[in-house]
């Protein structure tokens, strides 16, 4: 499945980031519940596990969404209609030429994989293309990656603190006013699924 | 955020981007260590890394240090390689060794063992602790090789933080140890240095994956978490190397998240085992 040029012309976006830690899973399924089938962008996913988990996050979502799930693998062309998880114990970054970049380097927030590694790195290649959220989660890992989204022109969300299971996350990131919107997961996704919606 | 700022972010990309070039370009031609097929994320995380780390103001800053100050690229070096590492990181990829590869490689009277970029040399250690509780260690010899001088000074001397050791320990049982970890290491304060033995038949040297050629014919070849670093011509490059330095029958290791499928090697081995990335060259071509 691929975007038809007319389909690229009227896309603002390319590409959807997305950062979770604790109370992650379930932010994440009812985020992907909520995307109508319309919905196509490439959403890539940092959702902190411990090392040794195996990779259950792909095979989980995949049952309540209709994009592809994966575990990212490196060098892979970023497509549309997937959404690719991080693997434990790997950074994920995404490389110039819209390719997934896996990386070893140290923790990042004590962190790997690290949500600001991601942010950071799809900041760079996408710039005003892409979409920046950051959900539930009790640590400041993401918000200066949502920084660096914003600062490139990106738009970035934080989920409502008031809703998220561990508000910390998403309330870092609006402390360093670094967020475009402030929105429940229900808002998130049909945020996204308004990217699709007919305009003229 | 409006028009004119968007495209001030992209101009600072693209002047950092032409930064990167240029620095990488400048290592290259003084000191002739090749970075530039490395994954371009990766190595301009690395070098803003730094940059913010001294203050600085841009790459270029870095790069007036890199031309005039004596020892800066060692700093650098030490930035671009890939130093994490763990003993028995993966345990499963050393318990399929173990089923999988040691009772082939007992058939054989001598082993040459080659791990390619090695770093701080802690897996060069796990390796040779299955050799030894395998029986194979005394007629093994083994090449550990990294380009970068200062993390082979640490691997040579095996001594590392007792801080990791609990992790190690944990990762030594997963991975099928036979004994107990502590056998192979004796504890100082805030330090354990490993067993002398272990490196006995270790030659610690130079090499560079990137710019240096075949140096031996070995049976065994492990490179985890390098070729993910690099991009799709140096990593045929590199895996071409390996295909010529292995015996025939010969095993390589790769990182888990790395693989020969859809690389210029893919026809030369057959896998191993697919998910811990042990690959075996084939003993006829084209088979």
């Amino acid at each position: 499945m691929g975007f038809s040029m007319a389909d690229k012309a009227k896309l603002k976006y390319r590409a959807v980031v997305i950062g979770t830690s604790a109370g992650g899973l379930k932010a994440l399924k009812q985020l992907v519940e909520g995307l109508d089938p319309v919905f196509q962008l490439p959403l890539l996913i940092v959702q902190h596990l411990s090392p040794q988990s195996d990779s259950f996050l792909p095979k989980y979502l995949s049952q309540f969404t209709h994009l592809k799930v994966k575990e990212a693998d490196p060098h892979e062309p970023i497509l549309p209609g997937y959404a690719y998880t991080a693997p434990p114990n790997y950074h994920m970054h995404v490389e110039k030429n819209g390719t997934i970049l896996l990386s070893v380097d140290e923790k990042v927030n004590f962190a790997r994989p690290s949500i600001d590694v991601l942010f950071e790195s799809a900041a760079w290649v996408y710039q005003q293309h892409l979409i920046g959220i950051l959900m539930t989660g009790a640590n400041n890992d993401g918000a200066k990656g949502m920084c660096q989204i914003k600062m490139l022109g990106g738009l970035t969300i934080a989920q409502l603190p008031s809703e998220a299971e561990v508000p910390i996350m998403p309330e870092a990131a609006i402390a360093l006013g670094c967020t475009s919107k402030v929105l429940d997961i229900k808002g998130i996704s049909s945020f996204l699924n308004g990217q699709y919606a007919k305009t003229d | 955020m409006n028009m004119q700022s968007k495209n001030e972010g992209s101009k600072e990309l693209q002047k950092q981007d032409l930064e990167v070039r240029l620095l990488l370009e400048a290592i290259q031609q003084i000191y002739g260590y090749d970075f530039r097929g490395y994954n371009q994320a990766h190595v301009r995380r690395r070098i803003l890394h730094r940059v913010q780390n001294l203050g600085l103001k841009s790459i270029s800053e870095l790069q007036h240090k890199l031309l005039h100050e004596e020892h800066f690229i060692e700093i650098l070096l030490r930035d671009l390689s890939i130093n994490v590492t763990e003993m028995f990181r993966d345990p499963g990829f050393y318990r399929s060794m173990r089923l999988e590869v040691i009772p082939v490689l007992k058939t054989y009277p001598f082993i040459k063992v080659w791990h390619a970029g090695c770093s701080t040399g802690e897996e060069v250690y796990s390796f040779a602790i299955l050799l030894k509780e395998e029986g194979l260690l005394d007629r093994a010899q083994i090449y550990a090789t990294d380009f970068n001088p200062i993390v082979l000074e640490t691997a040579r001397k095996g001594i590392y933080p007792v801080s990791r050791i609990k992790e190690y320990t944990q990762n030594y049982q997963a991975s099928g140890g036979l004994q107990s970890f502590s056998d192979f290491y004796i504890a100082r304060y805030d330090s354990v240095i490993m067993d002398h033995n272990l490196r006995k038949n270790v030659v610690f040297a130079e090499h560079n994956l990137v710019t240096d050629n075949v140096f031996a014919e070995v049976h065994v070849i492990i490179c985890r978490n390098v070729l993910i670093y690099f991009n799709k011509d140096l990593q045929n490059r590199v895996l071409k190397l390996f295909a010529d330095s292995l015996i025939k029958g010969g095993f390589l290791g790769l990182g888990s998240k790395e693989n020969i499928m859809f690389t210029e090697v893919a026809d030369t081995f057959t896998v191993v085992d697919a998910s811990e990335k042990i690959y075996k060259k084939k003993i006829v071509l084209g088979i």
